[in-house]
């Protein structure tokens, strides 16, 4: 006789080998996925577009700032850049533009600047609070003059995973929030390389993938699905995370 | 007294809405939980207050030394291998891993596709309740049925209840189609705080929905203790449906399923000595 525990035992195993069966067929995962632009459009609806993300007081901020994903970038490129202070790097702003830009890490300092004091969540579940002053990405796209196609800002990093580089974009909302800067300081000290010297994102309503690290181009574009994986950044190419991380 | 059993009287006893959205929910806390457990893999430590990250003191830790699974509560160390932070899966490779994979959904590590399972059964989750709570209170189930009245809170009254559950004295005839105290109360109190909780305190861990709804954030006193909360509702949760499912069988599972499934009711008669 099947013992009832062993029944049970039994059906919960079906039921965990089923969830997995489930989570290999693409047309199930197309359906889980869906509920992504549902989040984006629920947001949306609820927020108002400059809906700013908290800001906190310097008494809140966290006695370490736990760096993730690259702490230093492993392309010669990038150390020689790092080893001569950035003097030489430059940042491209072209793609959809009438007036590409290419500034130098002093020029993105004299910039329309924002200092806040905000939280940075990972996906993974933790938080971290700091300080982070950069030249708000707005301005420099009014600088730039997007054309009327332009519908994303892709950010373009130094850092690479195996043979793909890192990368990660956002939509115009986003781009133009006042809360969007592209961070050149944290803590009131330079921007460590751990933490994506010379220059990062930072976008405020979104999860810490999207905070895309250590910046060498912003293209604008019309459409992101003929750019590398097509999903828009490299997690959300290579692991199926969220392209809209407000969750 | 020698009243036959030959008559067993059925009777209506759930209301369409609440057979449907009983299965309904079910599925999704199942679904819920497991995907949970498996984003708590990915790191396994919970705080209090605004920020919490690896170098900041967790008040609960699951993990592993490489030697043993251990979870850490306080300053409580409890040795927990085999079954939490170190496991041997079903293929017989050790795992270091918080909750086993017989418990989470992807069985495996898979942080972005237990965040598709969880953040699309949330909106089974939340509409499921918020119907079902906006029937409940429009045909008065949720006054007349679930909302336990002040002298079944009498603790001499409880007490008494706790001790029949205690020897698995189930009420019989009429008493056994309203739900008693014990029940009253756990079903109150999931649906009308844990599940609530649950769901506020999953909003509140949304960058975008703290944009929004910034006071979620002093309601829980911040993100990280709004992930400790969701955490601690989600394992209450659980406990509920352990007690549940082994009430339901104590009970008599095929009149109790039977009853949740086509509404229909064996009233219990009461058991003479025979």
């Amino acid at each position: 006789m099947i013992s009832r525990r062993a029944l049970i035992i039994g059906a919960g195993g079906l039921g965990v080998a089923g969830c997995d069966r489930l989570n290999e067929s693409e047309r199930f995962r197309s359906v889980l996925r869906s509920a992504e632009g549902l989040n984006m459009r629920a947001q949306r609806l609820v927020m108002a577009r400059d809906a700013l993300a908290r800001e906190y007081s310097a008494a809140d901020i966290s006695p370490v700032f736990r760096p993730n994903g690259t702490i230093m970038p492993s392309t010669p490129e990038y150390q020689g850049l790092a080893a001569g202070r950035f003097a030489d790097w430059r940042l491209t702003v072209d793609g959809l533009v009438r007036r590409p830009l290419s500034l130098s890490l002093g020029q993105v300092q004299r910039l329309p600047r924002r200092t806040q004091i905000t939280r940075h969540d990972c996906v993974e579940g933790w938080s971290a609070i700091g300080k982070w002053t950069g030249a708000v990405l707005g301005p420099i796209l009014d600088a730039a003059g997007l054309r009327d196609e332009a519908r994303y800002i892709v950010f373009h990093c130094m850092d690479r995973f195996g043979p793909r580089p890192y990368y990660e974009s956002i939509d115009l909302i986003d781009a133009f929030h006042p809360q969007t800067i592209l961070a050149y300081a944290l803590n009131d000290q330079v921007l460590p390389v751990a933490n994506g010297a010379p220059l990062r994102l930072r976008v405020e309503r979104q999860l810490g993938y999207k905070h895309a690290k250590y910046l060498h181009r912003i293209e604008a574009r019309a459409t992101l699905t003929d750019l590398y994986g097509g999903r828009g950044g490299l997690w959300e190419d290579t692991t199926d995370y969220e392209w809209y991380a407000g969750i | 007294m020698d009243e036959p059993a030959a008559t067993p009287r059925l009777v209506k006893r759930h209301r369409l809405s609440t057979r449907l959205w009983h299965w309904v929910n079910a599925l999704a806390v199942i679904v819920m939980l497991m995907s949970g457990l498996m984003i708590f893999n990915a790191h396994p430590r919970l705080y209090w207050g605004q920020y919490g990250a690896n170098a900041d003191p967790a008040w609960l830790q699951i993990g592993s030394d490489g030697q043993g699974g251990f979870v850490k509560l306080g300053s409580a160390r409890i040795g927990t291998t085999g079954v939490l932070g170190r496991w041997t899966d079903g293929e017989g490779r050790v795992q270091n891993r918080a909750f086993p994979g017989w418990a989470t959904i992807p069985s495996t590590y898979n942080l972005a596709a237990a965040r598709r399972w969880h953040l699309f059964f949330a909106w089974v989750l939340g509409v499921g309740l918020l119907v079902f709570l906006v029937r409940a209170v429009w045909n008065r189930h949720a006054q007349s049925d679930l909302r336990p009245r002040l002298n079944e809170l009498a603790p001499r009254h409880l007490w008494r209840e706790i001790k029949d559950h205690a020897r698995l004295r189930f009420p019989t005839g009429e008493a056994a189609l309203r739900y008693n105290s014990l029940q009253k109360l756990s079903y109150f109190g999931v649906i009308f705080i844990l599940l609530p909780l649950v769901i506020l305190t999953g909003l509140t861990m949304s960058p975008g929905v703290n944009a929004a709804w910034p006071w979620l954030l002093d309601l829980f006193g911040g993100r990280q203790s709004a992930r400790s909360i969701h955490f601690i509702a989600a394992i209450l949760l659980a406990l509920f449906l352990v007690v549940h499912v082994v009430m339901v069988v104590l009970a008599g599972p095929i009149n109790e399923l039977r009853a949740m499934i086509t509404g229909w009711y064996r009233v219990p008669q009461p058991k003479e000595a025979d």
